[in-house]
């Protein structure tokens, strides 16, 4: 039997105005899903950690660009795709940072693919840059 | 929406703000402009009260990182208090703790910068 796939999709402007409205949309399916606290908040994070992104650096602050949060759930996989149109990057090229370095040398910004990999079961970039890049995050559903 | 609130409060020679609301990238503009306005009114002992603050984000870490340089440099400090167990998981998470002191309360802040 095929298992049970379900979708939810939210179409916004890349605007940091509407991280909350993005937090409510994921934390509130996340919640529905059966996740405990401590399982949402991370799931909040990663997601804002990847839309801050996406209007920061892919749209260079750019507020009325596409963003586009797809939430796809099955029994096992809590998947949340983020895809936008704007300058991509290589994330072969991003490197783990040494947090020591980083919190020593006082360092602002440049955490948020650190904190979606540490948060997240799985992080996936796929990137073609001006036609579509996505980043996937899934959180395994406890059994 | 819930937005971001800050209020300041001064008292013998110590700033604190009550963060309330969410910290995250459409915020942290707003605590970075407090924290300015600290900076140009010589204010260099503050406590930062995390009580009411539902949400952090790395862009909103990230304000104390910008800030605390210049305050230490001048012979102060950014203490912060009352954090939930949520905000505290993202601080520790990057290994802030190493670069703040965090307290329960507002008091034990006061005592450790008189």
């Amino acid at each position: 039997m095929a298992k049970k796939v379900n979708k939810y999709q939210l179409k916004i402007p890349s605007s940091t105005n509407h991280l909350e409205l993005i937090r409510e949309f994921v934390t509130n399916l996340a919640r529905d899903v059966g996740f405990d606290d401590e399982r949402i908040s991370q799931i909040e994070l990663a997601v804002d950690e990847a839309c801050t992104n996406v209007v920061k650096h892919a749209y260079k602050g750019d507020d009325r660009q596409p963003l586009d949060v797809l939430v796809k759930t099955d029994p096992k996989k809590f998947k949340i795709i983020i895809s936008d149109k704007g300058k991509g990057f290589n994330p072969k090229l991003i490197k783990t940072p040494d947090m020591k370095k980083y919190l020593t040398e006082m360092r602002v910004g440049g955490l948020g693919i650190y904190l979606m990999q540490t948060l997240m079961d799985e992080v996936d970039f796929k990137i073609e840059p001006g036609k579509r890049n996505q980043v996937q995050l899934v959180k395994y559903i406890p059994q | 929406m819930s937005g971001f609130e800050i209020a300041q409060l001064e008292k013998n020679q110590i700033v604190t703000l009550h963060l309330k609301g969410f910290l995250d990238a459409h915020t942290a503009p707003d605590l970075e402009a407090e924290l300015e306005k600290c900076i140009q009114n010589k204010q260099y002992k503050v406590i930062v009260n995390f009580q009411e603050l539902g949400y952090i984000s790395s862009a909103g870490l990230g304000v104390f990182m910008g800030f605390i340089e210049e305050i230490r440099k001048n012979g102060g400090d950014i203490k912060l208090t009352n954090m939930s167990s949520k905000i505290f998981r993202v601080f520790d998470l990057l290994g802030f703790p190493a670069l703040y002191e965090i307290f329960n309360t507002e008091e034990e802040a006061v005592q450790k910068f008189t």
